[in-house]
């Protein structure tokens, strides 16, 4: 049997609301997807109750969002209080996009693991996910 | 005269056995590789006649104008728009009391949808990437004190383009302005929504049939006002390369003229005001290639291959805007840095209309102070470089020359690619994009190119000061524009009045009359008019649409 640890990261990349900007969406699934990783990108336009919804169902480990059009708060508020109402709290919650330096820490309290901004290396992305991932299922007891 | 394989070999390959090439990508940012040098023989039987001609003279390489800046210097356009609508026109007002020459409105998203403020999905989103703009009545409060005879409007807005043209002359018709002397645009382009921006509502087909309405009813209602401006500026800030979005945009151009003239229209009737907007990048030279390639290639298709006859039908008029993309968040003030090349980029190529981004726009939209410091980038640019005195300076200079015939080469190869997709059909470009939007073609070729960028980035092989190099351990603090959370409900407020006091009756008989012309296919402007008069909202007059045309889904791919 393969070790729970072993097993690929799954990562959910959704773009919530009305913003169209999907340059950086693509960019990060393609790779996160070369760094040999499950990716399941969501499209255009859905709503937080369609993400959280194909997260559970993906069963996926990590949840980003892409949000360019400055309705952030709005739209993790809403993710995060769904994850939690569906008893999905363990699944990992970050994003990027046009998000100002003040709101990071608004994001943070509000359970956002990391916000990546304009100009990051997809490496970084990369190498959080590989860092926190495995604590998250080891703490979640998967 | 000595060669220049001659010079390469004795002089060149002997300095780099001292100092090699630096390792860095010697590529344009599509990917071109130019030379070290270029000489005399690379424009071996250049036709200067054939190939540039004279500024203000077909093809119009040089210029569409004869005395370009010398006479009128390229419009300094801000795009603008955030919150309400009393907050949007405080801010046209300081930038026209600036020295700004016209005005541009930004949208919030739920208007470019076509939602109105208080529907369910425009929660969170009202007022916070432009203003929102339900009805005539957040239209009167947005030009209020604005002398529209006197200014000229750029709006940046798609789907919903016929029902937010037609607000903005119902306003001006309530004042008791002249709609012959109305000046302005509507961006008006759905394809580069399809293939790049995302802001649609229905599928390729009728929203074609919305624009090519405008095309049919501007020139005899409206003769000043720019229906459509072609867009290249989306495609590129999705990622494509410089080559791609002047390939793309161009065929979009075409793909509506075929469209028009699958209407009926005569060329020469509806061209003279179709308009254009570009992307200015990072890499200079390449920038400049494709301003004066674009208007090479646009003044011979529209002559030789559709048959216009009126000199104005050739002319390729453009807005740029300098790239929002290249902004970095990292280090913000250098950007201003990269905002005045790209716009001297602009100049040098040749543009009518230009906005230069504020520094702060990769963190949030402009404050006042960073917006004012990008117009005072145009304006050292026009009255303290000199840039201005001749007409196309880079005219004749071997690379420049070499590079825009490059430029228009591998665009013609794409739009030629573009064709065959529509092959079989009578209009080859109109069905091309078509079909190259429903199977992802265009999405495909710009989510590769920006993949690949982004891997010369991280390899190193492309540095951006600040970002991948050079970069600052502390962030500077900068000042940045926040939007006021009131905006939603004053939105839903000012709404719910207009609800309470239009007439209900005239608002059903507008709605119904636009419904009929939408399905039986006649012009549905005089109905969008007539809507906007009676104060239906945005919302209402999408949403007849919506169940006529049905709504639009794209393919989904990485």
């Amino acid at each position: 049997m393969m070790d729970a640890m072993d097993r690929k990261i799954r990562v959910l990349i959704a773009k919530p609301g009305l913003d169209g900007h999907d340059r950086g969406a693509k960019v990060v699934a393609r790779a996160l997807r070369d760094a040999g990783m499950e990716v399941i990108y969501t499209g255009l336009r859905q709503t937080p109750e369609m993400i959280v919804s194909a997260a559970l169902q993906e069963d996926v480990d990590a949840i980003g969002l892409s949000i360019l059009s400055g309705a952030h708060m709005h739209y993790f508020k809403e993710v995060k209080r769904l994850l939690d109402e569906q008893g999905a709290s363990d699944i990992l919650l970050f994003g990027g996009g046009i998000i100002p330096d003040e709101d990071v820490p608004k994001l943070k309290e509000i359970g956002v693991a990391a916000v990546f901004g304009p100009g990051t290396l997809t490496q970084d992305i990369v190498e959080f996910l590989r860092r926190e991932v495995p604590r998250r299922r080891a703490r979640a007891g998967l | 005269m000595r060669k220049k394989h001659d010079w390469m070999r004795e002089t060149y390959q002997e300095s780099l056995k001292r100092m090699p090439e630096r390792r860095i990508a010697h590529r344009t940012l599509s990917n071109i590789a130019p030379e070290p040098l270029y000489t005399p023989e690379d424009l071996e039987g250049f036709d200067y006649q054939k190939r540039l001609g004279y500024p203000g003279e077909y093809p119009y390489t040089r210029g569409v104008y004869g005395s370009m800046y010398r006479s009128k210097l390229w419009t300094m356009r801000m795009f603008a728009g955030f919150g309400t609508a009393e907050q949007t026109n405080e801010r046209f007002k300081k930038l026209l009391a600036a020295g700004q020459t016209g005005l541009s409105v930004a949208f919030d998203l739920p208007t470019l949808m076509g939602y109105d403020s208080d529907h369910p999905l425009s929660k969170g989103e009202v007022g916070k990437c432009g203003v929102a703009v339900s009805s005539l009545a957040d239209m009167e409060v947005l030009f209020e004190g604005i002398n529209l005879e006197e200014v000229t409007t750029s709006m940046t807005i798609n789907s919903p383009a016929n029902a937010i043209w037609a607000m903005y002359l119902a306003l001006a018709k309530k004042k008791g302005y002249d709609w012959k002397k109305l000046g302005g645009t509507i961006q008006n382009d759905i394809l580069k929504e399809f293939i790049a921006q995302k802001e649609f509502i229905y599928p390729p087909e009728p929203s074609v049939k919305l624009v090519i309405d405008t095309f049919e009813w501007g020139p005899k209602n409206v003769p000043r006002w720019n229906f459509i401006s072609v867009s290249g500026y989306h495609i590129r800030e999705a990622g494509a390369t410089a080559v791609q979005e002047l390939a793309f945009t161009l065929a979009d151009g075409f793909a509506y003229v075929e469209a028009a003239m699958e209407r009926g229209l005569a060329i020469d009737y509806f061209a003279p005001r179709i308009s254009f907007f570009f992307d200015v990048h990072n890499d200079f030279f390449e920038e400049i290639a494709k301003f004066r390639a674009a208007r090479r290639i646009w003044a011979t298709e529209m002559k030789e291959r559709y048959g216009a006859q009126n000199p104005r039908s050739w002319m390729l008029r453009t807005h740029a805007q300098t790239a929002g993309v290249s902004l970095t968040a990292q280090q913000p003030l250098n950007n201003v840095v990269r905002v005045a090349v790209q716009a001297l980029a602009a100049v040098l190529g040749g543009t009518n209309s230009l906005h230069t981004d504020a520094y702060d726009e990769a963190l949030a939209l402009p404050t006042e102070e960073s917006a004012k410091i990008a117009l005072r980038t145009q304006q050292i640019l026009a009255y303290e470089s000199g840039v201005t005195h001749t007409i196309d300076p880079l005219a004749g200079s071997y690379y420049v020359e070499w590079l825009t015939d490059k430029v228009e080469e591998e665009a013609r190869n794409y739009i030629a690619a573009i064709r065959k997709m529509g092959e079989g059909t009578p209009y080859p470009t109109l069905y091309g994009v078509i079909r190259g939007i429903e199977n992802g073609y265009f999405q495909r070729e710009i989510a590769d190119a920006s993949y690949r960028f982004q891997q010369e980035v991280e390899s190193g092989e492309r540095i951006i000061v600040g970002v991948n190099a050079y970069q600052d351990e502390e962030a500077p603090e900068v000042p940045i524009l926040l939007i006021d959370p009131e905006v939603e409900r004053v939105q839903a407020e000012r709404l719910a009045r207009v609800r309470r006091e239009r007439d209900e009756a005239r608002v059903r008989e507008a709605l119904e009359g636009l419904r009929k012309a939408a399905v039986s296919g006649q012009n549905t402007m005089p109905h969008f008019v007539e809507a906007a008069l009676a104060y239906a909202t945005l919302g209402e007059m999408m949403d007849v649409l919506r169940k006529v045309y049905g709504v639009y889904e794209e393919p989904v791919m990485v």
